[in-house]
């Protein structure tokens, strides 16, 4: 019997702090030459697909834009179609929020896409955050809360009708859209692209096992990995699904090293590029939401309590369109651990943010790195991972170059694509139009 | 001043009866664009609307981006169904992609049909002025986004841990009576500060449209508009011009391009007995005049059009296969021979090639 096969996606440094910026390697973040370089390693490296996330505003904190970070970046499918045209195989996946599109626009676009990059187009469908986004866009803030979710499902439900049209005539009406007319498209080479969720509540799990090929999760700890992956796994049978049909991609980092010693001190390293003074003190005013900028970063955790009026939900709160905000759902008590944890080892703000924010997944050789991910995946934690390097253009190759050929070693790696499309690299089961089903 | 040739690719060509292509391939347009470029051409439109059979324009000009060097792409955007924040994005996307060959034609939408597909608006419930002024805001955020970063506003100052200076970022704030837009954009200003706005005008309430917000218009000498006759080159002209007057325009002017549908062939008889076959299977309807001949004699034409003062011409290869490649290789080699268009290209961005001049950020010392 075959080896459980591990499935690779490279994501493009993001606009966080992940990203360093500050080493020499760091080259442009909108140069296409970083895209291509990107693409190409990925594909050299025989990763199942790319991934970008979307921006549609630039984060604020405390009123002005936020500057520590990395930012500026393409339209999304945009720089995903031209990746098309320096790769051949390796899937090109996007975030296109459902908030601020219009179905039938987004359903043509990532056509478009999957025809002009003969089958490898997949959408991450995400809902947007918040009022300050709609800033932006026509309709503003004008969606209330509860319905953002709904409209994301209509969103993806209302994109596969329309793909399932082959080009035909459709009726919509749904608490969201009230649409008419015949869809611009045959069949796309793929039927539908692949489709991303990312969630992790009872809500988000339900919707994945229902409709996505891919969930993207935050679960990088092996036993809540496999406590996740059996519980979402399990819910695929109800829908008529196997479970090869949706694949389970945490996020991870990663630094190597020649040696462990190597590689701790590596990581070490990128961890103070990653949380600057600056950044350090950003993170806090996050949690504390309000300004800190009289804190000393090497000094002891604030002896205060956060702000706690005017919560992130508020629209008011001191950081502005930044989903890990919503992490600090009880600020006080963050507070409080990060002091604790503070006095228990002698460390400062900024060492704490560290503690608390900039482990990496992956520290080692990449002997070790392999054996983990093998491991990981061998042990249904995972179908693999969305590897995040934190340098652009070229953080893929060292994972490329030195540890792929470990993982084809064992056996539980692809040696070249085994499909056409990105579906059948991943395994899926093809797409059946509704009306077949 | 060289004559600028165009080439506006729509399909498998722009008579209803072109015999069907693989038009879902990448291959195949990306072929067209080449073509193009082998011609010497200073743009390639690509046609598009959300109610016509067809693969979104954007995303055909970002395909054959990185297999192009020199050409400028310009797809089309329907300004009443998008997003004009996204469009900015997507058009600023296609500038960094081809190092600044980027440009869009701006189109408006008085379709019911095609706004059914939105089901958002009813745009027959709006009169064609309001409908041609928000397509003027539309095209004004898009520029407004693209200067909101300033060239240098990425500083990567070690010293103050700071990967841009906000300073030079800015809001841009448009409040319209369609929409509102707060900036700034996500994407750093494109390599030609400013891409290249397009827009195809007939009649009056375009021409103003043009002459509001494009670089570049695309007129229909000897053609047809909504409301009958557009008059020859110099007319069309006129028009734009007079339009630029009446809006006072502040900006220099347009560069008026005229269109022209084509049958080439080695022989006057062969081209028109072309158009007359395909119109037995279905007649073609324009509203650019059509031309049915040799490439000498269509650089008469053409001649003519330079004399009477346009800017240069965008062809439509009535049957892309086989007009396309004599657009580029019979009557691109005569008009150069006449010293009509360029040699060689001469520039590496499509306001390079237009004589355009990257133009200064708007929001160059003000404050964020």
């Amino acid at each position: 019997m075959t080896k459980k096969q591990i499935h690779l996606a490279a994501h493009f440094p993001g606009v966080n702090n992940t990203t360093v910026w500050s080493d020499p390697a760091s080259g442009s973040h909108i140069d296409f030459s970083s895209f291509e370089h990107f693409a190409r390693s990925a594909e050299r490296g025989l990763f199942d697909f790319l991934f970008l996330a979307e921006g549609l505003r630039l984060r604020e904190q405390g009123g002005k834009i936020y500057d520590l970070d990395v930012m500026g970046r393409p339209d999304n499918v945009s720089i995903l179609q031209a990746m098309a045209a320096v790769t051949q195989h390796i899937g090109l996946a996007g975030t296109v929020n459902s908030t601020f599109n219009e179905p039938l626009d987004v359903a043509r676009k990532l056509a478009s896409l999957d025809f002009l990059s003969n089958g490898r187009a997949a959408w991450n469908v995400v809902t947007s955050w918040d009022e300050f986004t709609g800033e932006n866009f026509r309709r503003g803030g004008y969606l209330p809360k509860e319905k953002r979710y709904l409209r994301a499902k209509e969103m993806l439900d209302v994109a596969k009708r329309l793909w399932d049209t082959d080009g035909g005539e459709f009726d919509i009406h749904t608490d969201q859209f009230d649409i008419t007319g015949r869809f611009p498209l045959p069949r796309s080479p793929q039927g539908h692209p692949v489709i991303i969720q990312a969630g992790d509540s009872e809500e988000g799990r339900e919707f994945a096992a229902s409709s996505a090929d891919a969930i993207f999760t935050r679960h990088g700890e092996k036993e809540a990995g496999q406590e996740f992956y059996r519980d979402v796994k399990g819910r695929l049978a109800k829908f008529g699904r196997r479970e090869e049909d949706l694949k389970i991609l945490p996020a991870a980092t990663f630094v190597l090293g020649d040696t462990e010693e190597e590689a701790a001190e590596n990581a070490r390293e990128v961890q103070y590029q990653q949380v600057s003074p600056a950044t350090a003190i950003a993170f806090a005013e996050q949690v504390w939401n309000r300004d800190l900028s009289d804190i000393d970063p090497d000094g002891p955790v604030p002896s205060f309590d956060p702000v706690t009026e005017n919560d992130v939900d508020s629209g008011q709160h001191f950081s502005k369109g930044r989903a890990s905000v919503r992490m600090y759902r009880d600020p006080v008590a963050t507070a409080n651990e990060w002091r604790e944890l503070g006095e228990a080892n002698g460390w400062s703000l900024r060492e704490v943010v560290i503690a608390k924010n900039g482990r990496h997944t992956f520290v080692g050789t990449p002997q070790r790195v392999a054996d983990t991910i093998d491991d990981f995946v061998q042990s249904n934690a995972s179908d693999g991972f969305v590897l995040v390097p934190h340098i652009t253009p070229g953080g893929m190759d060292p994972f490329v170059d030195q540890v792929v050929p470990l993982l084809q070693e064992k056996g539980s790696f692809r040696s070249s694509y085994e499909g056409t499309t990105l579906r059948e690299n991943l395994g899926l089961s093809p797409v059946r139009a509704l009306s077949q089903s | 001043m060289t004559f600028h040739l165009a080439v506006a690719l729509n399909d498998t060509g722009w008579h209803p009866a072109a015999p069907p292509g693989d038009t879902l391939d990448p291959d195949f347009w990306v072929a067209q664009v080449q073509e193009a470029e082998r011609g010497l051409a200073t743009l390639v439109t690509l046609e598009d609307g959300f109610a016509r059979r067809g693969l979104d324009s954007v995303l055909i000009a970002l395909r054959a981006g990185p297999q192009t060097s020199h050409v400028g792409l310009v797809p089309t955007v329907v300004a009443t169904h998008t997003e004009p924040f996204h469009v900015s994005t997507q058009i600023a996307t296609l500038d960094w992609v081809t190092r600044g060959r980027a440009g869009e034609r701006i189109k408006v939408s008085t379709d019911p049909g095609e706004a059914e597909l939105f089901g958002r608006r009813d745009p027959a419930a709006e009169s064609r002025e309001a409908l041609f002024e928000e397509a003027t805001d539309h095209v004004e955020v898009q520029r407004r986004l693209w200067d909101s970063w300033e060239d240098d506003a990425e500083i990567r100052d070690a010293s103050t841990n700071r990967f841009v200076d906000r300073d030079k970022l800015h809001y841009v704030d448009f409040v319209g009576s369609h929409f509102a837009v707060r900036g700034p954009s996500i994407t750093p200003r494109p390599p030609q500060g400013q891409p290249i706005v397009t827009a195809l005008a007939h009649v009056d309430t375009a021409y103003r449209l043009a002459a509001r917000c494009a670089d570049l218009v695309f007129t229909t000498p000897d053609g047809v508009g909504r409301d009958g006759p557009t008059g020859d080159a110099a007319t069309t002209l006129r028009g734009v011009r007079s339009a630029e007057a009446e809006i006072g325009r502040s900006e220099e002017p347009t560069q008026v391009l005229g269109d022209l549908i084509v049958f080439l062939d080695d022989d006057a008889t062969a081209a028109s007995t072309r158009w007359t076959r395909l119109d037995g299977e279905r007649t073609l309807r324009s509203d650019a005049a059509v031309f049915a001949g040799t490439a000498d004699e269509l650089a008469n034409r053409l001649e003519g059009w330079a004399a009477a003062g346009l800017a240069g011409a965008r062809l439509r290869p009535a049957v892309a296969d086989h007009d396309l490649p004599r657009i580029t290789r019979d009557l691109a080699p005569e008009l150069a021979r006449r010293g009509l268009t360029r040699t060689a290209y001469e520039a590496d961005t499509l306001r390079g090639l237009l004589g355009l001049e990257k133009p200064a950020d708007r929001y160059a010392g003000a404050s964020s």
